[in-house]
């Protein structure tokens, strides 16, 4: 027994007279904690790590070590997939390697890939600096007007030398991150005046946004793409054409404003009574009280719930794909249409699904942060 | 001596009252709180409230802020009748500081963010200025040290005195206090009540719903005892609790001298 175990020995050893004192490190106390407690506790770990070196064996297995990472291109030019296709047990990362760039950009013209490339890193670098408290003040508007202006300037082009590229030719990546982006920016405000006109006095206002909140919430996502796509040209006169990514935008900002409305509402209900009577007693008006007193607590309280319609919200940007647009997903499905790829389709989720998760698992710890930041003043 | 005549000796007769209260009744729901409640205050007075629960005690002075708002009778405070008009309500609120049972400290803000917050945005004070005047105060009540905290760091009795120091930033012409000292525990009632008893001194118009008897006949220029709505009996600290009238007075007396 080495010394430092010798504590947690000592500990176990008391809180558990029977069990003898552990032989070996930090480890084995541990594990003997947390993983052997009782009976019970043992055949659960057991049965868990069966299952687990059965299938992270044939997992791994597949990815790596029967995985097939480039293959020749044959006689025609098109690439030589037989031996993926003779080998079943294994993945064809090929697909990845050969389609990468229709995976991330779409259609978008092949030799003006660095304009979509260089608008992703712009949006994660905004990410990045919205994410940093030190811009949390009114540099944050103009960091983000010229952002978005590069980003609009890059992806259609047409100035400064750029060939334009119509939006149609839009894709991958780019288009979920413009989605996501401006979906939530502009949603977000939008959840926030709805909150307050729910709880507001003026009968009018609390209507409007009731009847707002319950409508959009009453259908799904995909039938407000539809309208958006389908029936809304039908009512716009003769000649005029919304564009349609335009459209898509439009009816993912209305669908998370409701949603992500009644979750800031749920963070206004939370508000003890007395913070508002005391911004009311010393004399601010409803916008300095909302503004000054009333939202800042009630954001920080509604954090966990806000991101998690953040991160629904970023996958459900997918169902796009039901109108024609090409977002990352769709790009993905579409890159292994060709006959020769068809079989790859798993290779080509698993990576789709990596790429989600590293921007939703960011935001989740992002998040994390965040609440244990905001809420330090709880700490008595 | 008559309540009329104690009141001449402290305060100037010729004044305008400070607030004015005539025949204000208040319903919620079919409960009717106040009763054709009629008071005056005259400035620099320092008025003690008191009386049973749900007697309406804080209704009426919630109702002078207008956190409560009367249905009938009128309401004047500062020469400034309370209506609706917000313009009103906004130049009332100014002049009225409150202090509340539970605090109400803003725990997302430091101490010295919560005094120089309406200040700063509603009196539009200097940054500067605003947290001379805020440290002033702080030290006025005996807490500059805990200026930098947060209101959840602080005990229940620094966070009283950190919300009268807050509501005396706002230089207001009258304060009131809603059973300021009903949620501390018995030994920080002191140090909330000291700060009171030195603010009474400087001469400020107060109206305080308390229980504390000892403060009422410390300071109280005149002692008002509701019960069910009403007005039942008012007079210097001496003919309340010396020479009570009625019966309803003469069983509350009763029933807090035990609980004491």
């Amino acid at each position: 027994m080495n010394e430092t175990a010798a504590p947690t020995a000592a500990h176990s050893a008391l809180s558990a007279p029977r069990r003898g004192p552990a032989q070996g490190g930090k480890a084995v106390a541990w594990m003997r904690e947390n993983l052997f407690s009782s009976w019970w506790s043992t055949a659960v770990t057991l049965a868990l790590a069966y299952l687990l070196i059965r299938y992270a064996a044939s997992f791994i297995d597949w990815a790596f070590v029967k995985a097939i990472w480039s293959v020749p291109t044959g006689a025609n030019g098109l690439p030589d997939t037989t031996s993926c296709r003779d080998n079943p047990g294994g993945a064809c990362w090929a697909v990845i390697a050969e389609k990468h760039r229709f995976i991330l950009f779409g259609t978008y013209p092949y030799e003006e890939h660095w304009r979509p490339m260089l608008v992703c890193c712009l949006f994660v670098g905004l990410y990045i600096v919205s994410a940093m408290r030190r811009f949390w003040n009114w540099r944050i508007v103009p960091i983000w007007l010229v952002t978005l202006t590069l980003i609009g300037i890059l992806m259609w082009g047409g100035v400064f030398g750029l060939s334009y590229v119509p939006q149609e030719r839009w894709g991958g990546l780019p288009i979920t991150l413009i989605l996501a982006t401006f979906g939530l920016a502009f949603a977000f405000p939008l959840a926030i005046l709805v909150a307050l006109g729910r709880r507001s006095r003026l009968p009018a206002i609390k209507a409007i946004c009731v009847l707002y909140v319950e409508l959009i919430r009453g259908v799904p996502l995909i039938s407000l793409l539809f309208m958006a796509s389908v029936m809304f040209p039908l009512f716009l006169p003769e000649g005029m054409n919304i564009d349609k990514l335009l459209r898509a935008q439009i009816a993912i900002i209305l669908f998370a404003g409701a949603y992500l409305a009644e979750v800031v509402r749920g963070g206004l209900q939370a508000l003890p009574k007395g913070q508002y009577e005391a911004a009311d007693a010393l004399g601010l008006s409803y916008w300095k009280k909302t503004l000054l007193v009333v939202l800042p607590q009630a954001l920080r309280i509604v954090i966990p719930p806000l991101v998690n319609t953040f991160i629904g919200f970023f996958k459900d940007t997918s169902l796009v794909l039901i109108i024609g647009i090409f977002d990352l997903l769709t790009a993905g499905k579409t890159a292994f249409m060709e006959p020769h790829w068809q079989a790859f389709g798993v290779e080509v989720y698993v990576v789709l699904g990596i790429i989600y998760f590293i921007f939703c698992f960011a935001m989740s710890k992002y998040s994390a942060g965040l609440e244990a930041e905001l809420n330090r003043h709880r700490r008595r | 001596m008559s309540a009329a005549e104690t009141l001449a000796s402290s305060v100037r007769a010729d004044a305008p009252p400070a607030i004015l209260l005539e025949r204000v009744n208040k319903w919620f729901g079919a409960l009717h709180v106040l009763r054709d409640v009629s008071m005056q205050v005259a400035a620099g007075e320092r008025v003690v409230v008191c009386g049973p629960s749900g007697s309406g005690k804080s209704t009426l002075i919630r109702c002078i802020n207008r956190l409560e708002e009367h249905q009938e009778g009128r309401i004047v405070v500062d020469g400034i009748e309370l209506t609706d008009d917000l313009r009103s309500l906004d130049a009332i609120r100014r002049e009225v500081g409150m202090v509340f049972q539970s605090f109400n400290l803003f725990p997302h803000l430091t101490i010295l963010e919560n005094c120089t917050l309406a200040p700063i945005w509603v009196r539009k004070m200097p940054k500067k200025q605003a947290e001379e005047l805020a440290m002033e105060l702080l030290t006025r009540v005996r807490i500059p040290e805990q200026a930098h905290k947060y209101p959840g760091q602080l005990s229940g009795g620094q966070q009283q005195r950190v919300a009268i120091a807050r509501a005396l930033c706002m230089q207001p012409k009258i304060m009131l206090f809603d059973e300021p000292t009903s949620a501390l525990d018995p030994e920080m009632i002191k140090e909330v009540l000291d700060v009171m008893v030195e603010l009474a001194a400087t001469g400020m118009t107060m109206i305080c719903v308390t229980h504390e008897m000892g403060f009422a006949r410390q300071v109280a220029d005149r002692v008002v005892f509701m019960d069910r709505g009403e007005i039942v009996e008012q007079g210097t600290p001496q003919e309340i609790f010396g020479n009570p009238k009625t019966d309803r007075l003469r069983l509350f007396l009763s029933q807090i001298l035990r609980g004491h």
